[in-house]
């Protein structure tokens, strides 16, 4: 039960249905009730009142005590409605007493008024009604008129009154649940759509905004969303301009110390051994910042939508090759690079791209490192120890070192990031797997 | 093979101008320097160098605006630095005459060999004077004249016009002139060509918007050749 009501959708069908049954039942309940009553009391009366009427109109005429023929002059008068009973005396006209009740004769005998009794002890609910004749003084006379009616008609009536009721409440039923279900779809609409965009707005999505029209509450809940979402992407964007700036301001004096390095080098021989040493230190820490500064502004330039795409036709497979030879990486790499696999892409990124993913893999993965070029892929595969299974999902995260041992990597951090997004700037992907046989798998994936 | 030039290096940070004085003399080179924008204009003119190494962010005029003086007074090869490697940095640089440029922070490597690449003489060819419609190209005196006056070319712009020319009809792609021209080795910027086409055409062409000389081949490169 609790699954099955779990939903909002499916409690709010079941409310409605419940309340929908309650209150036909209830309604189609009361108005039988009501209606049965009415037309109970209206067949008793249609008769009753009339025939009493009549008994009480011939009464004084009748000679007390009466003979046979007194009787059935009685019987007459009221057209043989009813029959006329005087001790062990009947009317020869009217019904057979055998109609009447042995209790009610009981009782009428001590009784001044009329008595009537509904009974259902037959196929069809009857009446009967027994009324006593009193002599002017108001005592009995002994003679007694009974009479019954059949009520078969009226319940048949009642009958089709209560099936048309339950008719009434069985088409109401699906009306209920059709507006139960379009309820549910006006509130539900409303919270999956605000679902979906925080889904987008925690995968990182943070200009995701939902529609804030309307004065409801959802509107007013669509509002609030949308407020933090523009916080949450304000602060994102101060703290990626702080990087920006920070990077930009770091460039200049290093474009001064960049700019000496080599002489530091150069001259390193001729200094004092630690002299040297200090200046070999201070030249091949400054070439890393340096290198960290331009990953930097380069994930800046990305997260500002700074870098553009500059597309063109090339043969992939030349291109890798050339990524390849421009640093020194032809004799180390297992390269399969058919010709003829044309991409539309730009090349310099594509480049950094592969860069990144060979020069990874030879710093991190086992020889042979392997490259190859097939429609829509560039796949790198090494033969190392693989990936850890829980380091899989952050590989692409900046600043994400897979190996904790490994206080600072000979890289900026960066360079997976980098080729991330440069994998997405051209509409593609890049997925890092272990291969079943050992060793790391990345595969670019560009629609070219 | 030691190419020693005169290098005018207008930068206002002075620990970049120092660095980068200090870095370029090591490699031979005779190097004056300016801290603004005019002074780099005014040492343009008594000096005389080979070539400019231009900062970008300059107090008084920018990088850009002393670009454009230093293009009505010479044809002296000018090499930008960005500071933020911005594609509006660049093609502004490109627009304003620069021949190349260069991202801060500077690999003295790297801007070594683009003076070098920008400074390396077009050698001259024992060919005879070529006539191509109006256009006179003597590859031996490297001169270009056009309706017989002297068109006054950088040698970037000459450099790319002697490489064009060399085969008439023929089509060259934009990596092709940047290996070429720019001596990039690999993967350089394609803009670099797109904006000296753009000035080159300017002084050759009757109607540089309906070139007659060089003309753009949509998704391949670049034509030389009247029609």
């Amino acid at each position: 039960m609790r699954t099955v009501f779990r939903g909002l959708r499916p409690r709010l069908m079941a409310s409605f249905l419940l309340l929908t049954l309650l209150g036909a039942v209830a309604a189609a309940g009361a108005s039988y009730a009501t209606a049965r009553t009415l037309l109970l009391e209206d067949a008793q009366d249609g008769f009753m009142n009339p025939f009493v009427d009549d008994v009480r109109e011939y009464a004084p005429r009748l000679t007390v005590p009466p003979a046979q023929q007194d009787l059935d002059d009685f019987a007459s008068f009221l057209r043989s409605r009813g029959v006329v009973l005087y001790g062990d005396l009947r009317s020869d006209n009217g019904p057979d007493p055998s109609f009447i009740p042995q209790e009610m004769r009981t009782a009428l005998k001590d009784s001044t008024t009329v008595l009537w009794q509904r009974r259902t002890d037959m196929a069809d609910p009857y009446v009967v009604v027994g009324i006593p004749l009193l002599k002017p003084d108001g005592s009995r006379t002994g003679v007694e008129v009974w009479a019954l009616t059949d009520l078969g008609a009226t319940q048949r009536a009642i009958n089709s009154f209560s099936t048309a009721a339950w008719v009434g409440v069985s088409l109401v039923l699906p009306l209920a649940l059709g507006l139960a279900l379009f309820t549910a779809r006006g509130v539900l609409r409303p919270v999956r759509r605000l679902g979906t965009a925080a889904r987008a707005l925690g995968s990182g999505r943070l200009d995701t905004r939902v529609d804030e029209r309307g004065s409801d509450e959802f509107s007013d809940l669509a509002r609030t969303f949308n407020r933090a979402a523009e916080q949450l992407e304000a602060s994102q964007a101060a703290s990626r301009r702080f990087v920006a700036d920070v990077s930009h301001e770091l460039r200049t004096p290093l474009t001064a110390m960049n700019a000496v390095t080599a002489v530091l080098d150069e001259d390193a021989d001729t200094l004092p051994p630690d002299t040297a040493v200090a200046a070999r230190l201070v030249s091949a820490e400054t070439r890393k910042l340096t290198r960290l500064v331009n990953d930097l502004m380069e994930i800046s330039r990305f997260d500002e939508g700074r870098n553009l795409l500059e597309l063109d036709d090339w043969d992939i497979g030349t291109a890798v090759r050339d990524t390849l030879a421009a640093r020194g990486w032809t004799t180390s790499v297992d390269a399969v690079l058919p010709e003829g696999v044309v991409g539309r892409v730009d090349r310099r990124r594509l480049d950094v791209v592969v860069a990144n993913l060979v020069g990874n893999a030879l710093k991190h993965g086992g020889t042979p490192v392997r490259v190859e070029v097939r429609p829509g892929v560039v796949e790198v595969s090494d033969h190392g120890p693989g990936i850890a299974p829980e380091a899989l999902p952050h590989l692409f995260d900046r600043f994400y070192k897979a190996d904790t041992a490994r206080s600072r990597s000979e890289g900026s951090g960066l360079g997976l990031a980098i080729a991330w997004e440069n994998a997405r700037l051209h509409g593609g992907t890049i997925e890092a797997a272990n291969a079943p046989s050992g060793g790391a798998v990345f595969t670019l994936r560009l629609p070219w | 093979m030691a190419l020693v030039a005169m290098v005018l290096l207008v930068e206002d940070d002075p620990s970049v101008r120092e660095g980068l004085g200090l870095a370029l003399r090591r490699q031979g080179h005779d190097v004056r320097a300016a801290g603004t924008g005019e002074e780099g204009v005014d040492r343009l003119r008594e000096s005389r160098p080979d070539i400019v190494v231009l900062d970008i962010m300059l107090p008084g005029i920018d990088g850009f605006e002393t670009c454009r003086r230093m293009r009505v007074q010479a044809e002296v090869p000018i090499i930008m630095l960005t500071a933020r490697g911005d594609d509006f940095d660049v093609v502004a640089g490109l627009e304003a005459g620069a021949d190349d440029y260069v991202v801060k922070p500077v690999e003295p490597r790297v801007l070594e060999a683009r003076i070098r690449a920008v400074l390396r003489r077009t050698i001259s060819e024992p060919s005879n004077v070529e006539r191509h419609g109006t256009l006179v190209i003597d590859r031996a005196g490297l001169q270009v004249l056009k309706d017989d006056a002297k068109v006054a070319l950088t040698p970037t712009e000459l450099k790319l016009l002697l490489e064009l020319s060399r085969t008439p009809g023929r089509v060259l792609t934009r990596q092709q002139i940047l290996e070429a021209v720019w001596e990039h080795d690999y993967l350089g910027d394609s803009r670099l060509v797109d904006a000296c086409v753009q000035r080159l055409r300017a002084k050759i062409e009757d109607v540089p918007s309906e070139p007659r000389y060089v003309h753009t081949v949509r998704g391949f490169g670049y034509r030389f050749g009247p029609r």
